[in-house]
């Protein structure tokens, strides 16, 4: 997949893009800026009784809140619940003690209004790239309608995929498959887009072309976003704000806001700030974990 | 690459030829060991409605039993793959019925059932019932833990769950338990023939050696095995045709 083809193609739809924009903001309640954070842990502590029996704290006493349209990132090594953050916001898992809200609402079950990013692009391999896109409508509801089949093409061409509609998954280069999970993400319109690490299984490259693309994606359709990344570049070019969390038990040592300027691109990886922040959060994660 | 494709067929009849010659050289009695020029001069002397009729007997055999076996076993799978408790409980009675003897259980059955087709039915079934059910079961489990999450965070029906996602992902398992449980529908539908029957090749096998004549043996053997072959050829072009997705890519 070359970058150029995706950029002319984003370009190309952008007025088009903000007027569908206009159109569901309208939707939106007024309110949608204002009243309570997008996301809000409080006191959240989570056990798991782990195979051989004996029990293992994820998390322990995470306090965190994520303002609306807010991008943040949770870094750290691994094993320290970073995932577990995103299920437990997600409604997929329940917190052993401690309060999950969304908008304000305690979370007893999965929402509408959040879409999850895997890993892994987990698409359907018998389905090709539009009905990957639109599986989550078919499988929720039993059938697409028109309108999701129509933006589910808008979605696909701004993540550069106009031109392998009908492919099969094992088609696409690991790129353009996470294009497709992301796109997939995109089509539920989530007000909340949790991402656990979607650009760690691809090449550097591709990393940050996709980087770059869910910038631009979010300025034109601004959401709150919680991303967990290994990658410190990753959070520092995305973020507004970085929590850094330690495991064993997993909690949050320090948040630390990105004053880098935004609209962001890769230029702003040659900022100053951004080698000076890089190294502060390395060496933040690094004493941490020595522990 | 021609050749190659030939091989087999080559040593196949190479065999043919060393299994001729050794019964000439040797001059073994025919009702000890047919040649195969023999076998084959033996099979007209049965008609040719007779050799339909028992292949037709045989067949609806294999076929009821593995289609019985294939409607319960696929369901029962998905129940035991969505229930634990009910996991634990009927896994290992399935285990006791597979380590079950066929052979020493078709008497009993032929008893119990009467000397009808339900007896070799049911045999049938038994013989093909497990590997269907443990490799779904399998199959069922090797969904990606992500698209089950996707399942639950979109709060879909629990049904959809194992129609659109869990059921796919089993294809290429239940095509790989069909390829064994076809095979597995004729050896239980001979045993059952074995055990009690008044037609199907089976029975002209136990009736034939039973006169010592092994031509006609040898070729109802040799249909058994086409029909065992064809089932078998008939699971690789439905997976080619419908499901070529779940065949591991050529590159």
């Amino acid at each position: 997949m070359n970058s150029r083809s995706t950029g002319a193609g984003v370009i190309a739809t952008a007025p088009d893009e903000r007027r569908t924009e206009a159109a569901s903001a309208e939707a939106k309640p007024a309110l949608w800026l204002a009243g309570p954070p997008a996301v809000d842990l409080r006191h959240i502590s989570h056990t798991f009784r782990s195979l051989d029996r004996s029990t293992v704290t994820a998390l322990s006493d995470v306090d965190l809140e994520v303002r609306r349209t807010e991008f943040v990132s949770i870094i750290g090594p691994s094993g320290c619940g970073k995932s577990t953050v995103l299920r437990l916001i997600s409604g997929l898992l329940k917190p052993s003690s401690g309060s999950v809200s969304v908008f304000g609402l305690p979370v007893t079950e999965p929402r509408d209004d959040i879409a999850l990013v895997f890993q892994r692009p987990t698409l359907l391999p018998w389905l090709n790239v539009v009905d990957n896109v639109t599986f989550p409508e078919k499988h929720k509801t039993g059938r697409v309608s028109k309108e999701t089949a129509a933006r589910a093409l808008d979605i696909l061409e701004i993540v550069g995929l106009q031109d392998f509609l009908r492919k099969r998954p094992a088609e696409l280069s690991g790129g353009m498959q996470q294009r497709v999970a992301i796109a997939r993400a995109l089509l539920q319109d989530p007000d909340i887009l949790l991402m656990d690490e979607p650009f760690s299984a691809l090449d550097a490259l591709t990393r940050d072309e996709l980087s770059v693309e869910l910038l631009d994606i979010l300025v034109r359709r601004p959401k709150t976003v919680v991303f967990v990344t290994h990658s410190i570049p990753e959070a520092l070019l995305l973020s507004d704000r970085i929590v850094v969390m330690s495991p064993r038990p997993g909690t949050v040592t320090e948040i630390i806001d990105v004053p880098l300027p935004r609209p962001r691109g890769l230029n702003s990886m040659l900022d100053p700030v951004f080698s000076e922040m890089a190294s502060e959060i390395r060496s933040k994660v690094f004493t941490r974990a020595r522990h | 690459m021609f050749l190659s494709r030939l091989a087999p067929l080559l040593t196949l009849l190479g065999a043919f030829v060393v299994w001729e010659v050794v019964c000439v050289v040797f001059s073994v009695p025919t009702f000890v060991l047919p040649r195969p020029s023999q076998i084959i001069a033996s099979a007209q002397e049965v008609p040719l409605d007779t050799w339909l009729a028992n292949i037709a007997a045989t067949l609806q055999i294999v076929l009821a039993g593995f289609c019985i076996s294939f409607a319960i076993a696929i369901p029962l799978a998905m129940v035991l793959v969505n229930s634990r408790q009910l996991s634990n409980t009927v896994v290992p009675l399935l285990v006791v019925i597979q380590s079950t003897p066929i052979v020493a259980i078709a008497p009993i059955l032929v008893v119990s059932l009467g000397a009808g087709v339900s007896p070799r039915v049911v045999i049938t079934c038994l013989i093909t019932f497990f590997p269907l059910v443990i490799s779904t079961a399998t199959g069922l489990r090797s969904a990606p833990v992500e698209l089950i999450e996707l399942s639950e965070s979109l709060r879909a029906p629990r049904f959809r769950q194992f129609t659109q996602i869990r059921l796919p992902y089993a294809v290429p398992h239940i095509l790989g338990a069909t390829k064994v449980a076809v095979t597995l529908a004729v050896i239980g539908a001979v045993v059952a023939e074995f055990v009690a029957a008044d037609k199907g090749l089976g029975y002209m096998i136990v009736n034939y050696t039973a006169v010592f004549k092994l031509g006609r043996a040898f070729c109802a053997l040799l249909i058994l095995l086409c029909i065992s072959l064809t089932l078998y050829q008939l699971v690789v072009l439905v997976e080619r045709t419908f499901f070529a997705w779940s065949l591991p890519s050529r590159n």
